[in-house]
């Protein structure tokens, strides 16, 4: 399946995934109209430690401890992607407590939001990757 | 702020309305023009530190950015330019030699934007590339003026050491330190795909580029920096760097703040000390030393790989050529005034050298007229812009052209002209690891193939216009050559005729 990976090596920490993201799914065709004056939200974060940048986000884990630890079935795995059913999620934030990688986040929202690869948004390719102006991030089989 | 002050070059015009704040022109700029204002949740910019190299605007999502020339000008005239007058303010500033990058930037005359081609019509037929064959293949090297048989009358190979190219274009010496690792990994990686060569420049190769060696050739400069048995033993061919085209006279000057960590140990000086290299080779105030030079590399390697002898285009260029030809080299590549250079002292670079047509002209005339052009192949640089400056040239007489701005400006370069302060954001002309990251081979060296295979098609087709399916048959072809609005003695040295005629 094809996943979106990080190259540390090529990553600029210069946060554009995080507004590409945003943007994407804002829903709004216009970036500036969707971001001006907006606190960001987005789905992909960068995490850094001196130097050091990477993007993190939701890894689509083999066997998502996330999934497992829902107690409203909200969180599923369709077709390889780990899934958030909005209507469903009670906003326990146990997801959020067991996730490794800190990849599921509250939305403004009731409901948890993380990256599901922009398949319910018109980006084709996650927004994240076609935005990457280094092949940092790269959407892959691997 | 004071009498010394000179009002900054260009003005960040930013479009507020668009800033979404995202902060990236701060993050990627090195230069650090652009500032966050927390309290007013604004981006600033200080000016006077925009070098135009045009990172912001290129990264900024929402085209939010534009650099423009600032308009506040001095009041200046014909003879006492805006950039004559700042010059002085700057030397009055600092007692120190003006330095500049990249090429002559002046307005002497380009002579490949004053040559036409020609295309056949009725009496000869074009071809199309897409349909027939079209070779691009160059051999360079000596080549044999005899047919040399055994007794039984089998043909023997009498064939000296010869570098094969897919296509005549070569990326031009460009040495690790000067540029970085990345971008030297880029060249390396897009020749070897290519099936053309790249240059180490004077600084040596790095262990990790020694893979690529059959796409390689090694500078030997008269620092002789990173030079060891290994080393000549490498690459394709040795360049034995007697000049350069954006600063004749003088030597390669990197400063020790570029010296560090793998470019210390390649170049094989200490960590933190200026690599300078000499004006002349202290060995070489002869042709009689250069052939000594030319023989020793050979013996060292063997005579299995050819020698290149590069010079600047000066003044004398084609007696200095036809010396060349004699001392054994296999090949002369000639470097004209608009060559490029990460640092050379200003005046030197404006007002030094001549223009590559006029040197490659004359040097091509020369060597045929002694009856040694097939002593060596003629390899040109300074200031190839496009497949058509590659076509002229080899109807020139050029085997084969050297080009390393326009590959810089494939890897991302804007011709800011400021390499020489080592804060390339485009993560080429820098050592500074955070810089240097921003250059992704991957996305480099597709960038340069995409390049030179565009080239490749349009020399095909320029030459299929021509009725001329090999590139050897257009080689010093000058009759496929016509000059617009230059003089008799212009005409007389290009050996070609004017339009019309």
């Amino acid at each position: 399946m094809k996943r979106i990976y990080v190259n540390e090596e090529w990553c600029l920490g210069c946060h554009l995934c995080e507004y590409n993201c945003a943007y994407a799914n804002s829903g709004i065709k216009d970036m500036v109209k969707a971001l001006k004056g907006a606190e960001i939200n987005p789905k992909i974060h960068i995490e850094e430690s001196g130097k050091i940048t990477y993007a993190v986000s939701c890894r689509h884990c083999e066997d998502p401890i996330c999934v497992k630890s829902c107690i409203s079935g909200a969180l599923s795995k369709k077709d390889g992607i780990v899934c958030i059913d909005k209507n469903k999620c009670i906003g326990c934030f146990t997801c959020i407590l067991v996730c490794p990688y800190g990849a599921i986040r509250p939305s403004d929202e009731h409901a948890v939001q993380k990256c599901e690869l922009c398949i319910n948004n018109s980006v084709e390719m996650p927004a994240c990757v076609k935005g990457c102006p280094n092949k940092a991030i790269v959407y892959e089989e691997r | 702020m004071g009498v010394e002050f000179i009002y900054p070059e260009f003005e960040v015009i930013r479009n507020t309305n668009r800033c979404i704040t995202c902060r990236v022109c701060e993050r990627q700029c090195a230069n650090e023009v652009h500032i966050y204002d927390d309290e007013n949740k604004v981006m600033l910019a200080d000016e006077s530190k925009c070098v135009n190299c045009q990172r912001c605007v290129s990264l900024c999502p929402t085209r939010a950015l534009k650099i423009v020339k600032s308009d506040c000008r001095l009041r200046e005239n014909a003879n006492w330019t805006d950039g004559t007058i700042k010059e002085i303010y700057k030397q009055a500033n600092s007692g120190g030699v003006l330095l500049s990058s990249m090429g002559n930037p002046n307005s002497f005359p380009v002579y490949w934007d004053k040559i036409l081609i020609n295309a056949s019509q009725v009496t000869n037929p074009s071809i199309d590339p897409l349909r027939e064959p079209m070779e691009t293949k160059v051999f360079l090297g000596k080549k044999p003026s005899f047919i040399e048989r055994d007794k039984k009358g089998n043909l023997k190979n009498n064939l000296t050491p010869q570098i094969e190219l897919s296509m005549p274009v070569m990326f031009s010496a460009m040495s690790y330190g000067s540029i970085s690792y990345n971008a030297h990994k880029s060249l390396a990686m897009a020749a070897e795909n290519l099936g053309i060569c790249y240059n180490t420049g004077e600084g040596g190769l790095h262990e990790d580029f020694y893979v690529y060696g059959k796409n390689t050739i090694v500078q030997v400069a008269s620092g002789r920096f990173g030079v060891h048995e290994k080393y000549l033993n490498a690459g394709c061919a040795i360049e034995i760097k007697m000049g350069q085209g954006a600063k004749p006279g003088i030597g390669g000057h990197l400063p020790g703040t570029k010296i560090v960590g793998d470019v210390s140990r390649t170049r094989m000086i200490p960590e933190g000390t200026d690599a300078i290299s000499p004006a002349p080779h202290h060995d070489i105030y002869s042709i009689e030393d250069l052939r000594q030079l030319v023989y020793s590399l050979k013996e060292a390697t063997n005579y299995k790989k050819p020698i290149i002898v590069k010079v600047a285009a000066v003044h004398n260029i084609a007696a200095i050529a036809s010396g060349i030809a004699r001392s054994g080299a296999d090949i002369i590549a000639i470097d004209g005034f608009r060559g490029g250079t990460g640092a050379a002292p200003t005046r030197i670079r404006d007002n030094v050298g001549i223009p590559i047509e006029l040197a490659l002209a004359a040097c091509d005339k020369r060597l045929r007229d002694e009856g040694i052009r097939n002593n060596v192949s003629l390899v040109i640089g300074g200031s190839i812009r496009s497949s058509s400056d590659v076509v002229k040239a080899v109807a020139l007489g050029a085997d084969a052209c050297y080009v390393a701005t326009a590959a810089l400006l494939a890897l991302g370069c804007h011709l800011c002209r400021t390499c020489q302060t080592g804060k390339c954001n485009w993560g080429i002309a820098t050592q500074n690891p955070e810089l240097v990251k921003r250059l992704n081979p991957e996305i480099g060296s597709k960038r340069l193939i995409n390049l030179m295979t565009a080239w490749k098609h349009e020399i095909k087709e320029l030459m299929g216009g021509m009725g001329i399916n090999s590139i050897e048959t257009l080689r010093g072809n000058r009759l496929m050559l016509r000059g617009i609005g230059i003089n008799e003695k212009e005409l007389e040295i290009l050996g070609i005729s004017h339009a019309g005629e």
